[in-house]
């Protein structure tokens, strides 16, 4: 596998050498391949994704296929524009000159991709590599295999091979291709594995976006609309893949007053979607493997925490189910208050005051969102300015991911550099500065031998002093 | 054995790190603080945390102090650089002093404007909802300064990290001891001591940094070093940017005599005047026409003189070499024999004074350590080409530099030069003079390193950018929850197409719903 791996780094290198994905035409081409893929292919894609993850048909739909779509509209539609250089301003300083940033490809880069969301964020960054002219490699989740391999399949079949390709396997295969030299490397994933992608991509200076996951929290304050904020927590947790899912709201806290009408909230609307045998429900995902399975289990079956459930609990082995599961103060030094959870168990934590809360996300790593149900003002403003997060959702949860003028990325143990919209273009381009200059304005300051006068006018140059400037100039 | 915390320059505020015992014999030995002891660390997450970094009456406070610090000690900056390399003064404000003045007067005008908001502009899908992206402090950063420009590359970063609000390390290189020692010094009497400060020390310092967790790690040096520090930072799952180096060519295309002068004084300028050569985006060799080297030997010689004169021993205006350790590596670039014999210009050595003479080669081969390496001194080989767009091969058979020059009136040649070669950035018709202007990002790629600061890129580079999405209670789209059903993936397919008219029909009643069976 290491020579396979080897031989085909350096295949791309070549293609990419030649000069032929930096072309509009070739990037449209692909972007328009990829598009096909999304749409004629839409229902193998979809039951891939209900053979790895058991994902209902709509989720599958909005999550995944229609997300892919979208970029690759937003991309063709754009793609000339982004290519374009930016003309850029220039001072004094630099007088007399004109200047631009133009946007060229890193090179060849490559691509990790994760389970819960296989199809997107697979896809997803390598539109964003093509849009920016970049030869790809994609390394699939070995652990979402139905997808692995449909997605193997159809890029096989669409897309230029020469330049875009797709590596399947485990550790194995990912450990060789990080032994190899990339221009760029976006991986999205678990911070552990996060750390191993970073120290590999020094070996090479490879700069690296690492799009990672925490625990993100959310806080419900009394006097709100409880129906409407239940049903968007339970949509962004359970509704978005059983809670595996790096945005999804990890944990709540609400004050000791609230905490009975919040639950509440929950347990009715949770019937309302997922009816009075939610471990059966066909509409929510099941669990990846038995390995998270058992995972899951053990959070929920330590002794701190087993007699705090209430809502939910119910589990099916066989089926890889877990009932949506609410758990009331879960003490802090519990596990499953030290782990991101990646699934569909909910802790509420009971403060005194809701803005204690805050005090208690700060206390915590950065996550990769971070939310907020309220009405008053201070309080928003004051869970904005403080919490530091990828991204922060107010009175909303995981929606902001739907909004591409908006970066979606981490900062601290979530990651490091951002995607979406422009900003997926941006991530795979380097932005090169072009200053052009002419032979008039010469400076002989700039030159020795040096004197005192030629002081002066540097000084008056480089701040941009005009009057200083002539005065050097006459001598004065 | 008696302790005593005896900071290494004789200034309480810095070089924390360096505790002295003094044994009965009267001997000093010196130990490092442990990880819990560093309580100036812990001081600096603690202000950072209470917030006192963040607003922008502090940022502004810091820069202009920063300012004062920088005019008040002028004369003192120019001794330590004078000291440490030789830099004549008319250099060192060029390249130094004016500039952490340019950068803090910028940061100064333009930092409101860099702390508000972005607005986002939303769909009506998502109304009502306001959107925008909010720039926040990384957190507790740290600074890696460098030798050779060892005012600016300290402050520089400094100036952004303090626009964007961040506390700060500081370690500058002690390569450069009597800089290291006037920063140390003076930064503690200038800038909030809560919430910045310097470390000294070499090698083992940094290491012992390095095992620290940072929110940010900005450094400038070699690739060599830059691998070690992006190892230790993956640890942490730290960001970092570096600002590396690489061999940056220039393409000199057929010139008048008229422009020809000004082209020799720029490319004479953009070699030995930057720390005699010692320069990240310093030319390292040039490239030209075969029939044109001759000319452009002679006219290279005749501005040389004219800017520095022709003894070793007597030479004006030019920086030494920083040490011996980078004497003897200059000096091993031109022992081989088949280097040596292409020299035609220069090449007197003065090692007590650590002073090489400006070098000139001629097609020096192109496997030699001296065409391999990043010169970093003042030995300019020149390389001749059939005709000049072989250039652009040439260039890309190498790693990714952090400039690339090129002196053309020929637009094609220039378009080509854009499209097919990548570098950190790409000068037209000068040298060096890209780094002050601060509307353009200065930084690498590839082997020259990633990441990017000057002017608001500073800013940015210290800065988070945080997305914020603000809705309210009212308009709830039912369709976006379960249970499914086709009525629901129906509006959500019109929904992510934008299809307002037909939204409206389907909740009207009037859209025929089709099968989730037909994509479309």
């Amino acid at each position: 596998m290491a020579v396979c791996v080897e031989t085909a780094a350096a295949e791309l290198r070549d293609v990419y050498n030649s000069g032929k994905t930096r072309t509009y035409e070739w990037r449209v081409s692909q972007l328009k391949a990829m598009l096909k893929i999304a749409i004629h292919h839409e229902k193998e894609l979809i039951e891939a994704l209900n053979s790895d993850l058991g994902k209902h048909e709509h989720e599958a739909f909005l999550h995944e296929i229609a997300a892919v779509r979208s970029a690759c509209r937003m991309a063709l539609k754009q793609l000339h524009r982004w290519m374009k250089p930016e003309k850029v301003k220039t001072s004094m300083t630099t007088f007399p000159s004109s200047a631009e940033i133009v946007s060229e490809p890193f090179g060849v880069v490559l691509v990790i991709s994760t389970w819960n969301y296989p199809i997107l964020l697979s896809l997803e960054p390598v539109i964003a590599a093509i849009s920016a002219g970049n030869a790809v490699v994609l390394k699939p989740s070995e652990v979402a295999s139905a997808t692995s391999s449909t997605m193997s399949k159809l890029l096989g079949q669409y897309m230029d091979v020469s330049a875009v390709k797709v590596v399947e396997g485990g550790i194995p295969e990912t450990s060789a291709l990080l032994e190899q030299k990339w221009d760029k490397i976006f991986y999205t994933g678990n911070s552990k594995v996060g750390r191993v992608v970073l120290a590999a991509a020094a070996k090479h200076l490879t700069p690296v976006i690492l799009e990672l996951g925490g625990k993100c929290p959310a806080i419900v304050d009394s006097d709100i609309n409880l129906t409407v904020a239940a049903r968007r927590i339970i949509s962004g947790k359970w509704g978005c893949n059983s809670g595996q899912t790096c945005v999804s709201p990890d944990y709540m806290i609400t004050t000791k007053d609230y905490a009975a009408k919040l639950v509440d909230a929950l347990s009715s609307e949770l019937e309302r979607f997922y009816g009075k045998d939610p471990v059966n429900s066909k509409d929510m995902s099941k669990i990846i493997n038995s390995r998270h399975f058992e995972r899951l289990s053990k959070l929920l079956d330590e002794e701190k925490v087993s007699g705090k459930i209430v809502i939910g609990g119910q589990r099916d082995k066989a089926n890889l189910k877990i009932a949506p599961t609410v758990i009331l103060d879960a003490p802090e030094d519990s596990l499953i208050m030290n782990e991101e959870i990646f699934g569909p168990l909910l802790p509420i934590i009971t403060v005194n005051n809701i803005k204690d809360g805050i005090n208690l996300i700060t206390s915590k790593e950065k996550p990769l969102a971070a939310y907020i149900f309220t009405n008053d003002k201070k309080l928003k403003e004051e869970f904005v300015q403080r919490v530091s997060a990828g991204g922060i959702g107010v009175n909303e949860v995981t929606l902001h991911l739907a909004e591409d003028t908006l970066p979606f990325g981490g900062v601290g143990e979530s990651g490091m550099g951002s995607y979406h919209g422009k900003f997926s273009f941006d991530a795979f381009s380097h932005k090169k500065p072009v200053l052009y200059r002419g032979f008039n304005g010469e400076i002989s300051a700039r030159y020795p031998p040096y004197t005192p006068r030629k002081l002066k006018f540097l000084k008056a140059v480089l701040s941009g002093d005009i009057i200083g400037i002539i005065r050097a100039l006459l001598g004065w | 054995m008696r302790d005593q915390s005896i900071p290494a320059n004789k200034n309480k505020n810095c070089a924390f790190i360096t505790k002295c015992s003094i044994t009965k014999s009267g001997t000093i030995s010196l130990s490092f603080f442990s990880a819990s002891e560093m309580e100036d660390f812990l001081g600096l997450r603690r202000a950072f945390r209470a917030g006192k970094t963040r607003g922008i009456e502090w940022r502004m406070g810091q820069l202009r102090a920063l300012l004062k610090l920088v005019a008040e000690n002028e004369a003192r900056f120019f001794e330590a650089l004078e000291q440490d390399l030789g830099k004549h003064p008319v250099e060192a404000y060029r390249d130094e002093i004016g500039v952490i003045k340019k950068s803090a007067d910028h940061a100064l005008l333009n930092i409101k404007k860099w702390m508000a908001p972005k607005k986002g502009n939303l769909p009506l899908l998502l109304f009502p909802a306001r959107a925008e992206v909010l720039p926040e402090p990384l957190g507790t950063v740290l600074i890696f300064g460098s030798w050779n420009f060892p005012i600016s590359l300290t402050l520089d970063p400094l100036v952004g990290a303090i626009s964007a609000g961040n506390t700060v390390v500081v370690k500058p290189s002690e390569l450069a001891p009597a800089c290291s020692s006037l920063i140390c010094q003076t930064i503690p009497l200038y800038l909030d001591r809560e919430a910045i400060r310097v470390v000294e020390g070499g090698s083992d310092v940094a290491d012992k940094l390095l095992q620290q967790q940072w929110d940010k790690i900005f450094f400038t040096g070699s690739p060599r070093v830059g691998r070690i520090i992006m190892a230790a930072a993956a640890k942490h799952l730290t960001p970092v940017t570096l600002e590396l180096g690489g061999k940056c060519p220039v393409i000199l295309d057929s010139f008048t005599e008229s422009d020809l002068k000004v082209v020799m004084k720029r490319i004479v300028g953009g070699k030995w005047g930057p720390c005699a050569g010692q320069a990240c985006i310093g030319i390292d060799y040039l490239l030209v026409q075969q029939k044109q080297a001759p000319h452009l030997i002679e006219s290279l010689k005749a501005c040389i003189k004219k800017f520095y004169g022709d003894n070793v021993k007597s030479l004006q205006s030019i920086c030494r070499i920083v040490n011996k350790n980078h004497f003897d590596r200059l000096c091993s670039l031109l022992e081989e024999p088949s280097v040596a014999a292409s020299v035609v210009y220069g090449g007197s050595l003065d090692r007590e004074n650590l002073v090489i003479e400006p070098t000139i080669l001629l097609d020096p081969p192109v496997d030699s350590p001296i065409m391999t390496d990043e010169i970093f001194g003042p030995l300019l080989p020149i390389i001749t080409l059939d005709k000049i767009e072989d250039s652009i091969d040439f260039i890309n058979a190498r790693p990714k530099p952090l400039a690339l020059y090129a002196f053309t009136h020929n637009n094609k040649l220039k378009d080509q030069i854009l499209q097919e070669t990548s570098s950190g950035s790409v000068t037209f018709n000068d040298t060096m003079i890209q780094f002050i202007c601060d509307s353009l990002p200065f930084g690498g790629v590839g082997q020259s390193g990633f990441g990017r600061y000057h002017g608001k890129y500073s800013f940015d580079t210290f800065s988070h950018e945080k997305a914020v999405l603000h809705r309210s209670f009212y308009l709830e789209l039912e369709p976006r929850y379960p249970p499914w059903n086709d009525f629901k993936l129906e509006f959500i397919r019109l929904a992510y197409n934008f299809e307002y008219v037909g939204l409206l029909l389907l909740l009207l009643g009037l859209r025929r719903r089709y099968t989730s069976s037909r994509g479309h």
